[in-house]
């Protein structure tokens, strides 16, 4: 199984850019091959050619922060649904969070979903494990287990570790074992809302929840990290005081690293306006202020990662009354073309873009990632220019919640490859 | 004026104009209470449904009797006897009680916009009679109508909401309503009281209570909830009552035609001291009454308002 990536152009952040092609045998690339070097009898005359001219290969993008629903609430999503998503999103590897039902805090959970994953193929799935049993905040789980089945990472990710006796010992413990620590940040005493706190929340009647329930946590995080000197990932960092916080920790020479949602640089809590559930989610969306302050903080690399935080639900989770309603959006379908947008606003480079939803969140979760010989040939090649409607209902994702239905788009997955295996092609969604 | 509205969820989507056409209307059917017959055929094979799913004794009534003034059948639905307990969604709740062909649904629900979400999924009238912290537009258009009878405007007049503004929908329709019409609102109340932004809604906040209610022409006191967990707001109601109290030496200082209302139920002795509830000049018990009158307008022009109301 050979395949040639042919007159496109190659883009691997920080290593290479310009027009290239690409050998892939036995799943992974085998040549990366700058125009007007060598010749075309370099390339085997039986390879599958992919014509990529008007393309950009990237490193297959990794979404870090995603739920796939399944053990247990498969009614939203499985991860069949999800990794389809992510490929059709452009994404080659995800990372799924553990608040499925039962809770992943088990070898024997872990080892199901990279089964289905595998068995499935569509994405790479790197699961992250609980950090306490059940995620009830008590009691540290099997990091080693965990880590031994295949993940990568321990969240409790959906509440936060309150308890910060039981955080420091997290840190202190995964430093051990060697897994990543994600931080759900919420002070819960504060966020007992159902949107921001502000002048929407006001006028709609709706409690609010401030910055604050975010950023004191995300402080407090900040200064585990350093008693412990473990690092610390922030998850779906949402208000300008976080990322100042980070900012400031990373300076002092902290080991934290973050991410953001592209719904948190994209839209504010106006779009709850008239009590869209769509627009529901935790953390919240916030105001203009924060928005620019979470834009700033990607283009200084305050913000390493960008993930989605993809969070399918059934529509009786969300045609109901607004507080009632469940968190969360799906994601996976649109990130790439809602970070294009940054892009083409002039706020990011597309280096930058490609970085923090390829690179960076790989080194955080310590896989390899990138368009060199010898790595796993896990490839998005996205049509910069291809216009397009974004219909929720055409989706891969069992889901539809999302607010950017409707959306006109500017850039797009093209096709995505893993290992070496196409696993989707925008043109021809039947015979994958 | 032609009524268009299919519902009435808060007064922001109301115009001056309709606000005007609806105080005339129920200033035309305020008389029907004081006749020995308290009934007109109005409203006869309407059906008007009252789905209560949050405690309320006062509202619920005003709206039973006044469909019955107007001889609409109605029926009054609470939250204990309702197949939201056994788990029913609420859009299910709603679209089964549609399926019964009522006309108006009247609903009261403890989250905020619940009733926009029903007038999304019905096709029949929704008049919101209070959703969570949001709106209670009848309350703000009946205590319009109440100043608008005692003052003879409402443009100009200087109106002072004192209390839990927060959490109150009663202020956000006030504040919503006086401004549309023209009045210049003030809010006092402890700041652990105050909402984000509430300013951006046209309120100004002022420093402290005298500051609130010594030029005012409306005093509209909110009760202080004691029945709802409200963690932290004030110490105790002690102090809340010197601070934010409308009580007998301030009563002094108010204007001479000042006008005191309060949405009720009132604690007397908290957030207002018998005194002032019972003085020249409360209007608190004209709000009831007018109330009455301000529902039947509502039902009449959300029923259409085919025939003239004031005949028999």
């Amino acid at each position: 199984m050979q395949m040639w990536i042919k007159g496109g152009r190659v883009l691997d952040p920080e290593e290479f850019d310009g027009p290239a092609d690409i050998l892939v045998q036995d799943g992974r690339i085998a040549r990366v091959q700058p125009a007007g070097q060598g010749n075309e009898a370099d390339f085997p005359a039986d390879a599958e050619v992919i014509d990529a001219r008007d393309l950009l290969l990237v490193p297959g993008l990794v979404d870090m922060h995603v739920h796939l629903r399944q053990p247990g609430q498969e009614y939203k999503e499985t991860i069949e649904t999800g990794t389809r998503a992510a490929a059709a999103g452009g994404f080659t590897a995800v990372c799924c969070m553990p608040n499925t039902s039962p809770v992943n805090d088990s070898e024997s959970v872990t080892r199901f979903i990279i089964q289905e994953a595998g068995r499935l193929g569509y994405a790479r799935v790197y699961p992250v494990g609980a950090v306490s049993v059940g995620l009830e905040g008590r009691q540290l789980a099997e990091f080693g287990d965990l880590k031994a089945a295949g993940a990568v990472g321990v969240s409790d990710d959906g509440q936060p570790v309150s308890d910060a006796q039981l955080m420091r010992r997290a840190l202190e413990y995964a430093r051990g074992i060697g897994i990543c620590v994600i931080s759900h940040c919420e002070e819960m005493a504060l966020a007992g809302g159902a949107m921001n706190e502000g002048v929407v929340s006001t006028r709609l009647g709706l409690a609010g929840i401030p910055n604050a329930a975010e950023s004191i946590m995300v402080m407090r995080d900040i200064a585990l990290s350093e008693l412990t000197g473990t690092p610390v990932h922030i998850a779906h960092v949402s208000t300008r005081q976080s990322v100042d916080a980070i900012r400031a920790a990373k300076a002092a020479g902290v080991p934290v690293t973050a991410e953001t949602a592209p719904h948190y640089f994209t839209l504010t809590h106006e779009a709850v306006n008239a009590y869209d559930t769509h627009a529901k989610m935790n953390p919240p969306l916030r105001t203009e202020a924060d928005r620019q302050a979470v834009i700033a903080g990607l283009a200084d690399g305050t913000i390493d990662a960008v993930a989605t935080d993809h969070a399918p639900h059934g529509v009786l989770d969300k045609e109901l009354e607004f507080d009632q309603a469940a968190n969360g959006i799906i994601g996976l379908e649109t990130a790439l073309s809602l970070g294009l947008r940054l892009v083409d606003a002039g706020h990011l480079s597309l280096g930058q873009l490609i970085s923090a939803m390829s690179k960076n969140p790989a080194r955080i979760i310590k896989k390899t990632c990138g368009l060199v010989p010898g790595l796993p040939a896990d490839i998005t090649l996205i049509d910069l220019s291809a216009r397009y409607t974004y219909h929720a209902a055409d989706g891969y994702s069992k889901a539809r919640n999302t607010p950017f239905d409707g959306w006109h788009f500017k850039g797009r997955a093209r096709y995505t490859i893993v290992g070496g295996q196409k696993v989707f092609d925008s043109q021809n969604h039947a015979n994958l | 004026m032609q009524w268009t509205k299919k519902d009435v969820l808060d007064i922001e989507s109301l115009s001056v104009d309709e606000i005007e056409f609806i105080f005339e209307t129920a200033f035309g059917l305020k008389e029907i209470s004081e006749r020995p017959i308290k009934k007109v055929p109005t409203l006869r094979g309407q059906t008007i449904v009252l789905l209560f799913l949050e405690p309320s004794t006062r509202t619920r009534v005003s709206f039973d009797i006044a469909a019955k003034r107007l001889s609409a059948d109605s029926i009054a639905i609470a939250a204990a006897s309702s197949s939201i307990v056994k788990g029913e969604t609420l859009i299910d709740t709603a679209k089964n009680l549609q399926a019964m062909k009522p006309d108006i649904l009247v609903v009261r629900h403890s989250s905020a916009g619940a009733p926009h979400l029903l007038a999304r999924n019905l096709d029949i009238s929704v008049i919101n009679a209070g959703d969570g912290m949001h709106a209670h537009p009848t309350q703000a258009l009946l205590d319009m109508m109440t100043v608008k009878e005692n003052k003879g405007r409402i443009d100009g007049l200087k109106v002072s909401i004192i209390g839990d503004i927060a959490h109150s929908r009663v202020a956000r329709s006030n504040i919503a309503g006086f401004t549309k019409m023209g009045a210049t609102v003030s809010v006092a109340g402890p700041p652990t009281m105050m909402p984000a932004g509430i300013e951006q809604l046209g309120a100004h906040v002022a420093p402290d209570m005298d500051a609130a209610v010594s030029d005012a022409d409306v005093i509209i006191l909110l009760r202080i909830q004691k029945e709802r967990q409200r963690r932290f707001l004030f110490p105790t109601e002690r102090e809340y009552a010197a601070s934010y109290g409308l009580n007998a030496a301030r009563l002094r200082r108010i204007k001479s035609d000042a006008l005191i209302l309060h949405p009720g139920p009132i604690n007397r002795g908290v957030e207002i001291a018998p005194e002032a509830a019972d003085g020249p000049h409360s209007v608190i018990l004209d709000q009831v009454t007018n109330g009455v009158a301000l529902r039947m307008a509502l039902f009449y022009l959300l029923a259409g308002g085919v025939r003239d109301a004031n005949v028999d």
